[in-house]
């Protein structure tokens, strides 16, 4: 898997950083569930790579794995009853899965934050928005209750909340649903972390307020040089922030690609389906395409290929082997930068 | 109207929805229709804590129901002169003199076992008292609120605020005769109000929900709303606090008869076999410590069993 | 299914009632007979005149004192057509959700009327209000809730018959359950599961199937599939559209996802702080709106083509909607709009055809609650 080139803000990193590896390297990881009705086989095996500045959006439907694959980076995955059975997670080339708790929680808040889809229970409705994130600052760097309430409003300030003193004091219920959201975004950002993984950060907003969101996030990330990990249900969302796109099916990556390429020529059936279900909102579309059937139970994933029982494209082979994520080319052979299918039938999804 | 061709696509899309979910659905598991209660009971089963609390109640309520069973001896033969204080032969198992003899010469195994009634009794008469008026009256706040509220939360809160096994020494004093029943009535007078304040809380959820608004749109009746949809979603956190308070009421009996004021001879019950012991316990402590623990071995079982029940119906408070 | 004819609710004046009773009844009756007459296609089904609903805020314990009014719904008038799909589109807070209540008549409005076939649905109470609930049902947003758990599918789908025994008598009740599941595309067989047992998608169905089973004529659905997964949203919207045709019903559409509203509907109001903004057809509202807010709202929808995204102009919007406990002077809209002048805190826009456009013939002569109504085309690239 390549990372994509971000000329266009690429600037020194700030601090050593060991090597020029990416931030993060999720190499192979499993993550299954002991449930009442068996083996739930959350994540199957899931590789991806995020490097500072970069944005890479984690697209999938409620059970593909892409939340469990989140938790699992961040370390706050409930074990158990999840279970990690195979994999690496490296963060600066260093495989967080082997290390002590107490190193692991040096890393978590401080080096990878994580933003929430719903900020009214993740903040605690009886303490000030203010001392919330002057907590940040007087636990991890000892400031004093004065200058961490000064860190606090400027924090306030960067993520454009109005009138940020005067609202220091203020308790989570008194903010908007908007403003609730950038002030988990403030306290993300307080450590100035090397990564942020953001889980649906705007699917609980509004949309004229989700577009305000997902421009500061954007905005910060730029220029804080932070590495991002969007993950979310809604390609609309996707489309206008991600650098690149990994689609998650049952589990596992299907298809990987630069934003642009992935709306324009999916190579995988289940991305096309997607993209083709989706109502437009310039013309009014004679029908919408639907994807058959239903997203599989995780405790008994066809055999195969887990897309197999509802791809129109679906072979015999595809009921038995597993398709690898394959790189994917042009006609003429030339490779597609970043660009991979779990599909045996890539070529004649892309160009057929 | 709308487009019309979507219909051929929607409806392979529906029947492969139909057709596929045993291979493909994340719902339905092949198999047999499970409500939340076979779910609950199929957790159950595989509780030990629940198997062996089972065992313990199933073995106590047969000693309840039919005590001659277990012995042949009457709890109430006294033979002050042959036994009193006898102590145990511990080699004669389920003989009379197994346990040994009391100060008024009765065998103390006999009591033992005719001394699970009044305490399985007591324990099972009280709860269910209590859950139904709870129920009815937390129903009844909770449902119509307002004024009904108002007023029904209020006496559950006064009836809250008297502490239990004085307002029951209170009541008992009042009667000449103690029999089961005078006690079973003086503890659901004061036991009902932790269940109402549940009940009230859970319909407050419920009559919030969806299905509920759903089944008002219906045009369906306040009865066939509080009957179909809010007492059997509203009856689950109900049982789970009635099972816990079970093993209450049976320490609450003991408690009383040891006082003195909850039941009286000729009832036999444990609690007054350990305060009619207490004065022997340097010469003979089994005389007290035989009763004590069957106490203890029920109230035991019986929160157990709540404690399983809670687990299996509310996964979450695990 | 479609000879699910309904039968005239057999009118049966119990002989001992007093005389007052018997006129009541006897009116009840006559609505009961006008709820049941047929609507043919095009004509109004519904007429929303003025509706106006005000939560109470109060302060006290014992002696409850008003001290103001969430402005949930304030003074809102549209047509429904028979066999349409009206779309009701608008952020949280702006009363949509208070709508599709107020048209189910689960709540009672503070002012204005309903008029469901000439009859004002809003004062109607006892057998004739549950006349009405027969012909107009609900598909609720959260699959999840609105099933009641410790009920099989069977019971879920037939207590609309439990309710309404005249619509199947008891023995058939089972068939036209298993016939309902079948129409909305799950196994009959399916009928003793319980709702857990299915996933998201599937319980929606059989939400709907709930909402059929009296052969209504209206179905209000708020949100009902915004809580489903992408791939599955597709199967449901087709499967409405499907049903649509099949028993010639009536939608109100409501949501806030503008791209599934334009696909489905024929007309789409966009409602802003309890008031609408703008009401025309699909093409009229997506294409030439002329609302500033309908085009802001229309600009921030993510578009899933990078590429189409670059030519569009958006619109970003600054602050939040303001309380509906205490909403803005003269236009709602006002503080967050770009074009506002004083005129606007002082005078109420009115939703009408903006005057400049009256005597055309273009697109944009729907009506619109501007003052400085004006088209702009927000969502093709430019």
């Amino acid at each position: 898997m390549t990372t994509i080139d971000k000329t266009a803000h690429v600037p020194a990193p700030r601090e050593s950083v060991s090597g020029d590896g990416p931030l993060l390297d999720v190499r192979d990881l499993h993550v299954e569930f002991h449930t009442r009705d068996g083996v739930a086989k959350a994540v199957n095996g899931v590789n991806y790579t995020v490097s500072a500045g970069e944005t890479l959006a984690v697209l999938g439907e409620s059970g593909s794995g892409k939340s469990v694959t989140a938790q699992t980076i961040m370390g706050i995955l409930d074990m158990p009853p999840g279970k990690i059975t195979q994999g690496e997670i490296l963060f600066r080339g260093q495989d967080m899965l082997k290390m002590s708790n107490e190193e692991r929680r040096k890393i978590r808040g401080r080096k990878i934050a994580m933003i929430f889809q719903d900020a009214l229970s993740s903040l605690n409705p009886v303490l000030t928005v203010g001392y919330q994130l002057g907590e940040m600052f007087r636990v991890h760097q000892g400031l004093s209750r004065k200058d961490a309430k000064a860190k606090s409003i400027e924090l306030m300030d960067q993520v454009k909340i109005p009138a940020a003193a005067a609202r220091v004091s203020d308790y989570p219920h008194q903010f908007s649903g908007g403003m609730r959201q950038r002030i988990m975004i403030a306290m993300a950002l307080a450590l100035e972390p090397d990564l942020i993984i953001a889980d649906e950060p705007t699917t609980a907003l509004d949309v004229t307020v989700q577009a305000q969101v997902m421009d500061l996030l954007a905005e910060l990330q730029r220029e804080y040089n932070m590495g991002l990990i969007l993950i979310t249900h809604d390609l609309g969302v996707v489309a206008d922030v991600a650098d690149k796109i990994a689609v998650m099916y049952a589990g596992r990556i299907v298809e990987t690609a630069p934003v642009g390429e992935l709306y324009s020529r999916p190579a995988h059936p289940y991305t096309r389906g997607l993209l083709d279900s989706i109502p437009r909102l310039d013309q009014k579309g004679q029908e919408l395409y639907a994807i058959k059937g239903l997203p599989p139970n995780l405790t008994r994933i066809p055999t195969g290929c887990a897309f197999s029982p509802r791809c129109p494209k679906a072979q015999d082979i595809c009921r038995t082997d597993v398709p690898p994520l394959a790189p994917v080319t042009e006609q003429d052979g030339t490779e597609l930068a970043g660009r991979g299918s779990a599909c045996h039938f890539w070529k004649e999804t892309i160009h057929g | 109207m709308p487009d019309t061709t979507a219909l051929t696509k929607s409806t392979d899309a529906s029947a492969a929805a139909a057709q596929t979910p045993t291979t493909t659905d994340s719902g339905p598991t092949p198999g047999k229709p499970r409500s939340l209660w076979s779910d609950a009971w199929h957790d159950l089963r595989r509780n030990p804590l629940f198997l062996v609390s089972m065992v313990l109640i199933l073995l106590l309520a047969v000693m309840a129901i039919f005590p001659g069973l277990f012995t042949s001896a009457s709890p109430r033969d006294a033979n002050l002169a042959e036994h009193y204080l006898q102590r145990p032969n511990w080699g004669h198992f389920f003989a009379p003199d197994w346990l040994g003899y009391d100060v008024q010469g009765r065998s103390i195994y006999a009591r033992l076992i005719y001394g699970a009634r009044a305490s399985i009794m007591v324990g099972v008469i009280v709860t269910i008292a209590v859950t139904i008026t709870g129920l009815v009256i937390g129903m009844l706040a909770g449902y119509f609120g307002g004024w009904i509220d108002t007023i029904l939360s209020r006496v559950t809160d006064v009836f809250f605020g008297v502490p239990f096994i004085v307002g029951a020494m209170v009541i008992l004093t009042t009667f000449e005769e103690r029999s089961v029943w005078v006690v079973i009535l003086s503890l659901s007078f004061l036991g009902w109000t932790s269940i109402a304040r549940v009940a009230r809380g859970s319909v407050i959820t419920i009559k919030q929900s969806d299905y509920v608004v759903a089944a008002k749109a219906l045009g369906a009746s306040t009865t066939r709303i509080m009957t179909r949809h809010i007492l059997p979603n509203a009856i689950a956190p109900v049982i789970v606090v009635a099972t816990i308070a079970l093993g209450g009421y049976i320490a609450a009996e003991a408690t009383l008869s040891f006082l003195g004021i909850g039941l009286a001879e000729p009832t036999v019950s444990w609690g007054i076999d350990v305060s009619a012991a207490k004065d022997q316990l340097r010469n003979v402590p089994t005389v007290l410590i035989i009763p004590s623990v069957m106490v203890s071995i029920t109230v035991l079982s019986f929160l157990m069993f709540g404690d399983a029940v809670r687990n299996a119906l509310d996964p979450k408070m695990r | 299914m479609a000879e699910l004819k309904k039968e005239q609710e057999p009118v049966d004046a119990t002989p001992n009632v007093s005389e007052a009773e018997a006129v009541d009844a006897a009116t009840e009756a006559e609505a009961v007979a006008a709820i049941d007459a047929p609507v043919s296609q095009g004509e109004p089904i519904l007429q929303v005149r003025n509706l106006v609903k005000h939560f109470p805020l109060t302060q006290g314990i014992l002696f409850k004192k008003q001290i103001g009014a969430v402005k949930a719904v304030d003074g809102i008038s549209f047509d429904l057509y028979a066999g349409e799909t009206l779309g009701i589109v608008g952020e949280s807070g702006c009363g949509k959700s208070t709508v599709a209540k107020l048209l189910m008549t689960l709540e009672r409005a503070t002012a204005g009327e309903v008029f469901y076939k000439g009859q004002d649905i809003t004062k109607l109470s006892g057998r004739a209000l549950k006349a009405v609930r027969r012909n107009i049902q609900m598909v609720f947003q959260d699959p999840y809730t609105s099933l009641n758990p410790r009920m099989t599918v069977g019971d879920i789908i037939g207590e609309p018959f439990a309710i309404h025994p005249e619509v199947a008598p008891k023995g058939d009740r089972r068939r036209r359950v298993q016939e309902l599941l079948d129409v909305v595309g799950l196994n009959p067989e399916y009928i003793n599961r319980y709702p857990h047992q299915f996933s998201g998608g599937q319980r929606q169905r059989i939400g709907i199937a709930r909402g059929l089973a009296l052969n209504p004529e209206i179905i209000i659905c708020d949100e009902p599939v915004s809580a489903l997964d992408v791939s599955v949203q597709a199967q449901v919207i087709n499967l409405m559209e499907k049903l649509q045709d099949e028993f010639n019903l009536s939608y109100v559409f409501i949501a806030h996802d503008l791209s599934i509203v334009r696909h489905i509907s024929d007309r789409v109001g966009v409602m802003y702080l309890g008031k609408m903004a703008e009401i025309g057809t699909d093409t009229q509202i997506y294409d030439h709106p002329t609302h500033p807010y309908t085009q802001a709202l229309l600009s921030a929808v993510p578009v899933p083509d990078p590429s189409a995204r670059e030519g569009r102009e958006r619109i970003i919007l600054t602050g939040d909607v303001p309380s509906p406990a205490n909403p803005p002077s003269g236009c709602r809209f006002r503080t967050r709009c770009w074009k506002a002048e004083e005129r606007c805190a002082t005078e109420e826009p009115l939703l009408a055809i903006p005057e400049r456009f009256v005597s055309s013939a273009t697109p944009a002569a729907h009506e619109s609650a501007c003052h400085f109504a004006e088209e702009k085309d927000v969502v093709h690239a430019a």
